[in-house]
């Protein structure tokens, strides 16, 4: 058998990195499975979803059925230090955060794939949907999913070229069906589990439980108004908001309201309706450009304003800094500060940065 | 990768069964099965196979034979021990004080701790020197009339250091107060005699010398006060009720022989290794301290820090080069938290998380530790390298 070189796959107990390692190992890489343990908050670890004793075992018994080595790599630490208390400023901070985006950026592209060099792999794989294409001049892009549905391109803006040169996408070329049917296929342990947007460490529940629990003195009760400044009620606390959000606001009115903005300074929720969510320009910072800054200033392409956002169209105006201004050709609804704003040029992701709060 | 040979040298984590143990317990499963407690004949043969094994691990200890108690393992010997002990003393004397090393196992430090918390017996740890010992007079200034028990282990399995039984016994019997060791780690190497060792209780697992998983003994000296913690048909003179697990007792018992018969070779061929693990490690790579006694520690011990290494990827990369090795402790996977025996002993919590552990044991040739030497140069110079 041709020797392929070496892979480090980040397994996690699921059907998506069990399927990937199983193809690694079937197109002939040396393939090295390891699992992160990621933080918990103390008396919920066993429900934390993506690294329970559960998920644990089941990676041990797809790796030892692959018959490669598995290591478990202790991340509670940097996770926390990174990604969790960044979180909770960032609710403080009156913005509603991703912390995916910082995990694959300072833990799973930092920490791991750190490791994945010291055991001298040529590459290091996931189980996300996405694709990497390496172009003539060597210069690697990264292309949505084949299903477009999973694609998880959004969270992956934030790698870089060097990153990208050893990433494996194993499964990026498949739909999540012909993953599940692989996994059948190649026997694996997996256990069924439902597909989940929810935030590892929020183990299920709601993020607001959480802050309440770890960060309580964040959480001040404050006036709701409209956008002519009529007084229409109390907020429990702004970090219990989103823009957009038009449950559980606790104001009677007639027509359905929606939040619209959080104003900090005067710690209060301004509530309007669905057409006040509405915007077309937005300030993205932190641009990260996965193939270099674009030569023109001003493009037409696509932008994701959020994961289960469709692609919508606008222009980026480019400015010093790594800050881009936007303008959607139609306005949209629930523009979130906090969230990643990423840019398509058809399917390829050229970049994305942080959509950040507008100072009026 | 994974076809590459890979070179044991965690033995205190666990060890190979012997091909002569393995031999010993085959009748015992489907042509001997009886249940010991049985009146005919297959009841018989079962008996006879246990009490021949109690006999046999009996003369080893220098001990009677009704004093050997056959349990799952180092473990359960250890809750029955301290569990056992503290509450028939609490229930006899009103003892409720419990003295316990700072260095013990798991075994022994969660219990005292379930003891205190639920018990409501007052647990005090023991002064350590720098190489995790104690000194009988440090037991003799915290030791008290109302000690339930005193607790500490004979030689650690994390860093290796032997404590002095003997001397420690001595001040526990002129207080009156039961005293038990953990022997794990001890057993396959060091002076196994209870009467020299002046001891009330001592705690053996077989799979650490060449014996099967899940069965180990505790030794309890007569008139020594123990309730059951495990109650029913009031198996092993009514301290651990269950059927006894016949042929893995005779695999203990079997196990115990090739100790007996080669203990004083195993120390004779080992200890030099050993010494040339620390001597090499401490001199060829910079940063390295070793944890534990120089000289009075197991002689197939050798346990390291080693300044600015993670022992994660350490141990990761060794075992990729095909070296089995451990960080000092078994059952922490996904859990990387420093030591609380290095803690103790003073290191920082940074350089508790930068242990190595290698364990040596019969199979183990000179031949291997001059391979395993130059790669843990090699790979430890590597880590040191890549860190920019």
């Amino acid at each position: 058998m041709q020797r392929k070189g070496t892979v480090v796959i980040a397994m996690s107990g699921g059907v998506d990195s069990s399927v990937s390692a199983a193809l690694l190992v079937e197109q002939g890489y040396t393939v090295i499975g390891m699992m992160l343990t990621l933080w918990s908050e103390k008396g919920y670890e066993a429900e934390n979803r993506c690294c329970t004793p559960d998920s644990l075992r089941l990676a041990k018994m797809v790796a030892a059925q692959l018959n490669i080595p598995f290591y478990v790599v202790d991340a509670k630490k940097p996770f926390y230090d990174e990604v969790v208390t960044s979180f909770i400023q960032d609710y403080q901070s009156g913005i509603t955060p991703n912390p995916c985006l910082k995990c694959n950026r300072l833990i799973r592209w930092g920490l791991l794939f750190g490791y994945a060099k010291e055991m001298e792999a040529d590459y290091f794989a996931t189980g996300h949907y996405a694709l990497i294409q390496r172009d003539r001049s060597k210069q690697c892009q990264l292309l949505r999913a084949k299903d477009k549905t999973k694609d998880q391109t959004y969270f992956l803006h934030v790698l870089n070229q060097s990153e990208m040169e050893k990433t494996l996408f194993p499964i990026g070329n498949l739909l999540k069906s012909e993953v599940r049917q692989l996994a059948v296929q190649f026997k694996l342990p997996v256990a069924i589990r439902k597909d989940s947007q929810d935030l590892c460490f929020l183990s299920g529940a709601d993020y607001r439980d959480f802050l309440m629990r770890n960060a309580p003195n964040s959480i001040q009760p404050g006036n709701i108004y409209d956008k002519n400044h009529h007084l229409l009620g109390e907020h429990k606390g702004l970090a219990f908001y989103t823009i957009g959000q038009r449950k559980n606001l606790g104001v009677h009115s007639p027509k359905p309201l929606y939040v619209v903005k959080k104003d900090l300074e005067n710690n209060s929720l301004i509530v309007g309706d669905k057409e006040d969510t509405l915007r077309r320009d937005f300030t993205v910072s932190g641009v990260n450009w996965l193939s270099g800054i674009p030569k023109k200033s001003r493009i037409h392409l696509g932008i994701k304003v959020r994961y289960q956002a469709p692609i919508l169209d606008g222009y980026l105006n480019l400015e010093e800094n790594n800050i881009v201004k936007v303008q959607l050709d139609d306005p949209y609804y629930d523009i979130t500060p906090g969230q990643a704003a990423v840019f398509y040029q058809n399917d390829c992701c050229i970049g994305g940065g942080l959509i950040t709060e507008e100072k009026d | 990768m994974k076809n590459k040979p890979v070179i044991y040298l965690d033995y205190s984590a666990t060890t190979p069964m012997d091909e002569t143990v393995l031999k010993s317990m085959y009748p015992y499963f489907s042509m001997d099965f009886g249940n010991p407690s049985s009146i005919h004949h297959y009841g018989q043969k079962a008996e006879q196979a246990l009490e021949e094994s109690r006999n046999t691990i009996a003369s080893f200890l220098g001990c009677k034979s009704q004093e050997v108690i056959f349990t799952s393992g180092g473990t359960e010997s250890d809750n029955l021990a301290l569990r056992g002990v503290a509450l028939a003393r609490k229930k006899d004397r009103s003892a409720n004080h419990i003295l316990i090393s700072p260095v013990e196992h798991q075994a022994v430090s969660s219990t005292a701790k379930q003891l205190n918390q639920l018990f409501g017996f007052e647990l005090e740890l023991l002064k350590v020197d720098r190489f995790g010992m104690i000194s009988p007079e440090q037991l003799r200034q915290q030791i008290r009339d109302t000690t339930a028990l005193v607790s500490i282990i004979y030689a650690n399995n994390e860093i290796g250091t032997v404590n002095p039984i003997p001397e420690l016994a001595k001040v526990c019997q002129e207080y009156s107060v039961p005293f038990h060791t953990d022997a794990v780690q001890a057993t396959a190497y060091l002076p196994m005699d209870t009467q020299a060792l002046g001891i009330d209780l001592l705690s053996i697992g077989a799979h650490k010398f060449y014996g099967p998983k899940g069965v180990g003994l505790l030794y309890v000296k007569e008139n020594t006060p123990i309730l059951p913690i495990q109650t029913g048909g009031n198996h092993e003179r009514g301290l651990r009720s269950g059927t006894p697990n016949i042929p893995y007792i005779v695999g203990m018992a079997a196990a115990i022989n090739l100790v007996q018969t080669h203990q004083p070779e195993w120390i004779k061929e080992l200890t030099p290794l050993r010494d040339q693990i620390i001597h090499h490690t401490l001199t060829n790579i910079p940063g390295s301290q070793l944890t534990g006694h120089p000289s009075l520690r197991l002689p197939n011990h050798t346990s390291f820090v080693f300044e600015g290494i993670d022992s994660q990827k350490l141990l990761m990369l060794l075992d990729l080069e095909g070296f089995a090795c451990s960080s000092g402790s078994a059952c922490k996977t996904g859990n990387h938290l420093p030591s609380d025996v290095l803690l103790t002993l003073g290191f920082s919590p940074q350089l508790a998380l930068s242990s190595l552990r290698v364990t040596l044991g019969k199979e183990t040739t000179q031949a291997h530790i001059e391979q395993f030497l130059v790669t843990l140069e090699k790979t430890i110079a590597k880590i040191c390298s890549r860190k920019t």
